[in-house]
């Protein structure tokens, strides 16, 4: 699917400081029954955002936004389940870009596919920006860098140059790999000798 | 240059490298599920794609099924319209499905080897994490998001970055009571769930060699517990004999050339790991988790560590399950029991299981969810008389699927309650909202329905 193009983005962030979120915590199973790609925002951290008769926990930061477009949260993100929808969740939640000191692999993929950022920064710089709360964060993708606004500190992440040219564009995998459709074809042929 | 089995079969499937990127990947074999297929198949259509290659993709439906009364149409709407959906998609695009009831059917990473659906050396993705089981056969297999699930449906191909690899052997004989579940729990309980991180894995050593085929699906169905992208396991006469003249499987001379190929399948001597890791099996014991993450796991009969109370993490996970600091869970009451998942649904997990509980009763405090992972699984228990053990001891079986794995179904831990589950993951409400999960083996998890309580298998007198 086609995104928002991506380059520089300033804003507040929500702050979770919690190590190993996994994917069921970002969206419950019981929320992943509808068949489109819509609507999953509402349900982001649902259990840690409603008790159990479903009233909105007050003093959950998560129920806050005002328009953050920046999730911090702590190392091994998005670990568990491949469950897309859980990227799905964050980006329909109003997010453009997660901080996190590690992420789990496939929501590091799940989340490139759908134009979300996975910002992977130092435990330490990670801890700087869990220290200066309300501070903005600017995001830099075309320089691969990440800078608290309040302080001016800095650091630099790494992206493969591929995904950082897909993603200031706007760009896809799958309109590349139909491209190589011919190639797909002459390898298959080539195994069949 | 010395390769590894997964070098070797990566670079079968490379169809070219894009210069300081991915590399375009070819994919054998593709399983596709009710939850994570109908968005790929409504991107598909608006772009006016059609199915590139349409025989090799297979479709199940597992996670929303009920496990009681499948021949009546599902009555949860919610569940019922993803499945629906699946069987459109596939009839559309001319894909085989097992739907519910087909013999065939099941969860997805247990029927694909049992169909034989799954062989050696190839490429096998899903949407699904657990996608890491095929590996027990040697093969790059490994979970993918919707997205991804589109392109190969829509390609055949992926674009993917080649992993680092890591080496774990484990050498030595199992002790009593000490199943592959215990192995995969221990591994993870020491190195930790983000360990596996970029890493694809391979299991070897002399432990990993004599297990079955069975067990050997448990310990990769787990790599991704670790965080690893897959983890795989060299191909053995083992591997082939369980594959011999299954429904999908080769067959006579193109089965004799097959096993010709999967025979050179084995990490060259010398080859070059970026991590090794090794462990001696007899320092494994019966193992459980008492955390909300699957490396916060102990043996059995051990203690939580002390040190937790300085990591806000484990509190809170500790808080959530109601236990503290320094406690045993050995004797500690337990609410539900359940065997199944594609980590311990098949056959043998219910022999194991069978084999403690035969000539007891299950306690009548405990609520016990028996699912095999597939029809051919139900009906096998049946043929081996382990369905009669297990009615005998007061048990009941239900019909095939994820079940309580995940609870997309019906069968929910209700909150607070404690289930001893030998499902994959013990995240909160997993199994429900407010849900306690233990992960176990099913020896372990046998033990616990028989006595109500936490309890160390090799304290009851039994034959496996």
């Amino acid at each position: 699917m086609s995104f928002e193009k991506f380059t520089i983005l300033k804003s507040g962030t929500i702050n979770v400081p919690i190590e190993n979120i996994d994917t069921d915590q970002i969206i419950p199973a019981r929320f992943l029954k509808t068949t489109s790609r819509e609507g999953f925002g509402k349900n982001l951290f649902y259990d840690w955002r409603y008790d159990s008769q479903g009233k909105m926990i007050r003093s959950s930061e998560l129920n806050e936004n005002k328009g953050e477009k920046i999730l911090v949260a702590g190392r091994n993100f998005g670990c568990g389940s491949s469950r897309e929808h859980a990227a799905w969740a964050i980006y329909d939640y109003g997010f453009r870009a997660v901080i996190s000191s590690f992420f789990a692999d496939i929501f590091k993929n799940n989340a490139l596919n759908n134009g979300l950022l996975p910002v992977q920064v130092s435990d330490n710089f990670l801890d700087r920006i869990f220290k200066n709360i309300g501070s903005d964060i600017i995001i830099n993708l075309p320089e691969r860098s990440v800078t608290i606004y309040s302080t001016g500190e800095t650091e630099h992440f790494q992206i493969n140059s591929y995904k950082q040219n897909c993603l200031i564009n706007g760009f896809d995998d799958i309109e590349y790999l139909i491209s190589c459709r011919h190639e797909t074809e002459n390898f298959e042929n080539n195994r069949k000798k | 240059m010395k390769r590894t089995i997964f070098d070797k079969i990566w670079d079968a499937h490379v169809i070219k490298g894009i210069t300081e990127g991915p590399s375009v990947l070819y994919i054998d074999r593709h399983y596709i599920h009710e939850v994570t297929s109908p968005q790929a198949f409504t991107g598909l259509e608006k772009r006016g794609l059609e199915v590139f290659r349409p025989n090799q993709t297979f479709a199940t439906c597992d996670h929303n099924v009920p496990t009681i009364n499948q021949h009546l149409p599902i009555s949860d709407q919610s569940s019922r319209l993803p499945v629906e959906k699946l069987a459109e998609n596939t009839k559309k695009h001319r894909i085989t499905y097992f739907p519910l009831g087909d013999k065939r059917n099941g969860v997805v990473h247990i029927i694909g080897p049992e169909l034989g659906l799954t062989t050696c050396g190839m490429t096998i993705v899903c949407g699904d994490s657990h996608t890491s089981t095929h590996g027990a056969f040697g093969n790059i297999a490994f979970g993918v998001g919707t997205s991804e699930v589109e392109m190969v449906l829509a390609t055949q191909t992926l674009l993917q970055t080649k992993p680092r690899q890591m080496l774990i052997k484990v050498d030595g004989e199992l002790g009593k009571g000490v199943c592959a579940k215990d192995i995969i729990l221990y591994i993870i309980s020491n190195l930790g769930t983000s360990a596996g991180t970029g890493y694809f894995l391979e299991f070897a050593g002399s432990t990993i060699a004599s297990l079955s085929m069975e067990e050997r699906m448990t310990i990769c169905n787990m790599s991704i517990e670790m965080g690893a992208k897959g983890g795989l396991i060299a191909p053995d006469q083992i591997t082939f004999n369980y594959l011999k003249d299954r429904d999908y499987s080769p067959k006579g001379e193109a089965w004799e050339e097959s096993v010709k190929y999967w025979e050179t399948l084995k990490s060259d001597v010398g080859a070059i790991y970026d991590a090794v890791y090794q462990f001696s099996a007899e320092e494994i014991n019966p193992m459980i988790t008492y955390g909300t993450n699957p490396g916060m796991g102990i043996s059995v009969t051990g203690s939580i560590a002390d040190n937790l109370k300085d990591n806000p993490s484990s509190m809170k996970a500790l808080e959530y399950m109601g236990f503290a600091p320094g406690e045993k869970l050995i004797g500690k009451r337990i609410d539900y029991v359940f065997l199944g998942s594609c980590t311990n649904g098949r056959i043998e997990d219910f022999r194991a299981f069978a084999s403690i509980v035969k000539g007891r009763r299950k306690h009548p405090g405990v609520i016990a969810w028996l699912v095999p992972g597939s029809k051919q699984v139900e009906c096998q228990l049946e043929e081996e008389g382990i369905g009669d053990v297990l009615r005998k001891a007061g048990f009941e079986i239900r019909q095939p699927g994820c079940s309580a794995c995940l609870a997309m179904n019906d069968d929910k831990i209700p909150s607070g309650k404690y289930c001893v589950s030998t499902s994959n993951r013990n995240f909160e409400g997993r199994q429900g909202p407010g849900a306690r999960t233990l992960l176990a083996g099913p020896i372990v998890a046998a033990a616990a329905a028989i006595n109500g309580v936490i309890t160390d298998p090799r304290e009851l007198s039994y034959e496996f």
